[in-house]
């Protein structure tokens, strides 16, 4: 780890400032993925500015019928929250197929949407990596790339995004609030928010330097049916080879958010339209452009196949009174 | 004392601690945090600075300049050793690669550099600091690419399982033509991981030309002697102190880079030095179990007898290296007349291939129980009566030679009872739960049971303490309790009682862990420590030794009594005594047996698997603490679902290394996998094997698992699938549909 400042700030604004001000500055949040980084010395930020003194840690209804969930409440605290339990499933299930107990209690809702991806290639600090080093190249594009995105990736980058609560943040059209240096506040649609990697995958989201997440507001629920399936090798404590967050409607219709399979949580909403005619037609619009490897070409069948265990469970679920807190 | 003809009737007979279920006595310790580790020695060796490893960037290839001064700048360095400057090494008996790399780069992640700080955290940074340029040269790292013009080669994989090149017994090629059944299939198992969570980790401290390293090592006598060819110095100068170890699997048989990086980098700084290897280096820096290609034919008569088994093996090691001796239990598992066994090794430059759990039988059997499956179908058998009409209870390379026990049959046929074998529908793919296609599979279990020799000290004190003294080591097997249990057994005395020391090198040498040989050949060494002891009282009372017994702290003889306390007096009374191994081991097959029984559910949708149950039967002599030994072989089943489903080390074999070296890319199994498990023992004693009439669990646990997981999937989806580990894509196109 390279030796770093650290300072505390005690407003959204003074933290964004203070971030702006100082060269090669990082906001702190629970730390979860960026202190590990920084002891690979993958990230090698001369100076921290901690937010956790920043007062958003709360969870409030908005005007219009949704709830802004401040960006430092806990993802423990946000997956058990009992407005988001009854209206927005598909996130508490998304929350709770990812990490661990632990690692929930620590991180904030805002950190969540930062964290990086986990190709082998951008951690291991002896290979060519365009989003650990621009221009280095990539070693992963050719090698061991099972994990990696099938869609939305570049000559640069395969990396996948490794979440799951942005998946069904995706799939709920989410906003992120932002303050920024200069103590302006912007609202950025959840779709906008991250980037692809085109040829500067070291770049993964469309916030500014020194802008601030201060929230993330979800619209008023939905209703229908809310799935996580989260696809992996092992039961628990593994990223999404695939994961599916959809919300269906009684009628048939319904959206769906895909993760593990794109540099970002990937949905299309034209693609949707076709939910009433199953998985297969979703799909197929959906993964149109898809350039898998070798190593993760079943990553297409297995979207359609979870897309369609998802459409079937809810289908099953409103059948059966009383099985809507059913989890995947 | 000599063990050369079967057991007769001994104190260890009596069972009343030996045999008994009992809580590990260092539990207490571990659970409390007071059993301190290799690198917690902090009392033991205060003020030690912190080394930090630097792993080669490259496979293969030459350090082409390596630029020292910014890491020497950098706050808090004491010290860095790299190969310029670390004097003349040696590679250790037990290392294939030098634990010391450069200028030459022989595998990824091979130390090049120690880097001795003040505090751990400047040491990993000034360790960023050095900078290497290196010359890459073009490896080998292709296995089935390399298998093409590779040598046959034989082997003992360092834990015992032995196999020639070539193997022949009858006609194999004959037969298998003639067979009106055959099967002639190909299996792959992946590099794997020990994965154990306690990194390697070493303290070193020298007192003059004296070497003290605090380690986390499973054989305290082959460290001993490796540490000190490493570094060119006697080896009465180097004391090795192991008394807890957190997993080791195989992977700590052996001297690793964390103890001679510490020992350099103390003798560097003129201070203690403590270096733990980083998670990111265990994959390639240490060793790993080496990926197999394996081909099996099976023919067999109508009836399902054998006639021909031929199981070919390959796998690649460095140079200098050798085979995973994944045939050697074909030759003794299952009758017929006519068999084959070969192996191939392959010179690769990925890290150093050696022994992991089991070498040889755990990867052997992932195949040849798949093969067994495979061929009960064809033959439309049920599997479990299948293997029961190819047991044999003769090596039949030599029928005149008999297995000292073999009840495999009453493993399958009890495992089968207790499973509800019965309810399994044999047709594949057509057992629904739900959205879950549900399978049950079947494998038999073999390991080989080794018996090394082993010494002990045992001392009795005025106070009538027992305390036993051996190299040893506890991996977490529950070494400390059996030895306790043995010395409580032989010398009458209560559990708490008896004091055990392990894992120091200045205690008499023992068989160390490793092979499954620990439990049996270590408490058999305190046998014979005690035995002498107890004549030593005989002796010093003035009893007559045949007629002597001890019980309840006293020692009798017709109506005398002496309390062992007294009989010890001011002075104590203590024996040393090892046991060593006639040719019993020659004139019977000595093994272990266990019927493996998994059902499993396969997501219909996805795929993905799941395992539901678990049940293994062993017979495995004298079980000696039913509780340690059942945590052993739940251990080792839970393994068996990590080599099953989930557990690869993935090759870049343009770059040459495993790329998921950190416990986020190579997974192993959760709780959430892990389903209820069974464990039964079935009564045993086996007089051939030591007065202990025990034999090894710990790696008959793990054998035969993973070809249980994979033949319940195909059960389940119809789906055969060869390639380990079974991974969704391997088998999602052709899964059934989904209703």
């Amino acid at each position: 780890m390279k030796p770093f400042t650290y300072t505390r700030a005690k407003t959204p604004a003074e933290a964004a400032a203070a971030v702006a001000s100082t060269p090669n500055a990082k906001f702190l949040a629970g730390g979860t993925n960026l202190l590990d980084l920084m002891k690979l010395e993958i990230e090698t930020p001369a100076h921290l500015v901690d937010v956790q003194d920043l007062k958003l840690d709360r969870i409030e209804p908005t005007d219009d019928g949704g709830i802004r969930i401040g960006a430092l409440v806990s993802n423990t605290a946000l997956a058990s929250d009992p407005r988001v339990r009854r209206d927005y499933g598909v996130l508490t299930r998304a929350i709770v197929a990812g990490a661990s107990g632990q690692l929930r209690n620590k991180a904030t809702t805002a950190g969540n949407l930062l964290q990086r991806t986990r190709c082998p290639y951008f951690y291991d600090t002896n290979q060519a990596c365009n989003k650990r080093r621009p221009g280095s190249g990539c070693a992963a594009i050719g090698g061991y790339s099972r994990q990696l995105a099938v869609i939305g990736t570049s000559d640069a980058c395969i990396a996948t995004y490794p979440g799951d609560m942005a998946v069904a943040m995706r799939v709920l059209d989410a906003t992120v609030e932002t303050i920024d240096p200069a103590g302006q506040t912007r609202r950025i649609a959840f779709g906008d928010f991250h980037r692809l990697p085109g040829d500067s995958p070291h770049i993964d989201t469309n916030l500014k330097p020194g802008e601030l997440i201060t929230a993330v507001t979800l619209p008023k629920p939905l209703g229908g049916t809310h799935i996580y399936r989260k696809v992996r090798d092992r039961a628990s404590y593994a990223f999404a080879l695939v994961s599916v967050a959809a919300v269906i409607q009684r009628d048939g219709s319904g959206r769906a958010a895909i993760g593990g399979i794109a540099p970002r949580p990937w949905r299309d909403e034209a693609a949707e339209a076709a939910m009433p005619q199953g998985a297969k037609a979703v799909t197929d619009r959906l993964l149109a452009g898809a350039r898998p490897t070798r190593d993760n070409a079943f990553k297409v069948p297995l979207v359609e196949r979870t897309l369609a265990a998802a459409i079937h469970d809810a289908k099953t679920m409103t059948q059966t009174p009383g099985t809507q807190e059913r989890g995947a | 004392m000599k063990f050369d003809t079967p057991a007769g009737t001994n104190p260890i007979d009596r069972m009343q601690v030996v045999g008994k279920p009992t809580d590990r006595i260092d539990g207490k310790y571990k659970t409390t945090g007071t059993a301190p580790y290799a690198y917690e020695q902090n009392r033991a060796a205060p003020n030690a600075a912190y080394g930090y490893v630097v792993g080669a960037g490259i496979a293969k290839g030459r350090i082409a300049g390596i630029d020292l001064s910014a890491a020497k700048a950098a706050p808090g360095v004491l010290a860095i050793v790299t190969a310029d400057n670390a004097g003349k090494l040696t590679k250790g008996n037990f290392n294939t690669a030098n634990l010391l790399g450069g200028p030459a780069i022989e595998h990824y992640h091979q130390a090049v550099a120690v880097v001795v700080a003040e505090t751990f955290e400047q040491a990993r940074a000034a360790a960023a600091l050095v900078r290497i340029d290196y010359a890459r040269t073009k490896g080998r790292f292709d296995l089935a690419a390399e298998l093409d013009h590779a040598p046959l080669k034989g082997d003992d994989s360092g834990e015992g399982s032995k196999a020639p090149p070539v193997d022949r017994v009858g006609d194999f090629e004959k037969a298998f033509a003639a067979a009106p059944v055959t099967l002639d299939a190909r299996y792959t198992t992946p590099d794997q991981s020990h994965a154990m969570m306690e990194p390697h980790a070493s303290i070193a401290a020298w007192q003059g030309d004296e070497l003290t390293i605090w380690t986390s090592n499973q054989m305290i006598n082959w460290g001993k002697g490796d540490v000190a060819r490493t570094l060119g110095i006697p080896k009465e100068k180097v004391r090795l102190i192991s008394p807890y170890v957190g997993g080791g699997f195989g992977g700590k048989l052996f001297v690793r880079s964390d103890a001679i990086m510490a020992a350099l980098g103390a003798r560097a700084a003129g201070r203690p030095v403590k270096v733990a290897l980083q998670r990111p280096l265990i994959a390639n820096n240490t060793t790993h179990r080496p990926a197999t290609i394996q081909r099996i034919r099976i023919g067999c008569q109508k009836d399902g007898r054998i006639t021909a088994i031929a199981h070919e093996s390959g796998s690649g090691d460095l140079p200098g290296g050798g085979p995973e001796t994944a045939v050697s239990q074909t030759k003794l598992l299952y009758a017929g007349a006519n068999r084959l066994t070969a192996m191939r090794l392959a010179v690769l430059d990925l890290p150093e291939g050696n022994a992991m759990r089991a070498p040889g039988e755990a990867p052997g059997l992932m195949a040849l129980e798949i093969a067994m499956d495979e061929m009960a179908e064809k033959l439309g058998m049920d599997p479990v009566e299948f293997r029961i009409v190819n047991d044999t209870q003769v090596d039949p390379a030599k029928p005149e030679r008999k297995f000292s026990q073999r009840n495999l049959v009453g493993c399958l046929r009890q495992g089968a009872d207790r499973f509800g074998w019965s309810r399994r529908n044999p047709k594949p793919g057509t057992t629904r739960d739900g959205q879950w296609l549900v399978g049950m599979g079947v494998a038999a279990g073999f390991r080989n049971n080794m018996t090394m020799k082993s010494a002990a000290r045992v001392g009795i004190d005025r106070k009538g303490v027992v305390t036993v003294a051996t190299d040893m080591t506890d991996i977490g097997t529950g070494s400390y309790t059996i030895i306790a249990q043995t010395a409580a057994e032989m010398l009458g005395v209560p559990l708490d009682k008896v004091v055990v020391l392990l894992g120091d090198s200045s205690f008499p040498v023992s068989s160390g862990s490793g092979g499954q040989w620990g439990g049996n050949s270590s408490t058999a060494g305190v046998y014979a420590a005690c035995a002498k002891l107890r004549e030593t009282i005989a002796q010093k009372l003035g009893f007559n030794s045949a007629d002597v017994t001890f019980e309840g702290g006293k020692v009798r003889a017709g109506n005398r009594s002496v309390s062992l306390a007294e009989a010890a007096g001011d002075a104590g009374l203590s024996a040393e005594e090892m046991m060593e191994y006639g040719d019993l081991a020659k004139k019977y097959q000595q093994s272990t047996f266990a019927g493996h029984f998994v059902e499993v559910g396969v997501d219909a949708w996805t795929g993905e698997v799941r395992v539901r149950r678990m049940l293994a039967v062993c017979a495995a002599g004298r079980i000696l603490n039913p509780l340690t030994a059942r945590s052993q072989v739940i251990g080792a089943m839970t393994m068996g679902v990590g080599a099953a489903l989930m557990e690869e080390l993935a090759v870049d074999k343009r770059f040459g290394f495993f790329v998921n070296h950190d416990l986020a890319g190579y997974e192993v199994p959760v709780h959430a996998d892990i389903p209820h498990q069974e464990v039964v023992f079935l009564e045993e004693a086996d007089p051939m094997s030591s007065p202990m009439k025990a034999k090894g669990v710990g790696e008959l646990g793990l054998c035969g698992v993973g070809a249980a997981i994979a033949n319940a999937i195909y059960n389940a989806t119809g789906v055969r699938v060869r390639d380990y580990p079974i991974t969704l894509d391997k088998h999602l196109e052709k899964l059934p549909h989904v209703a």
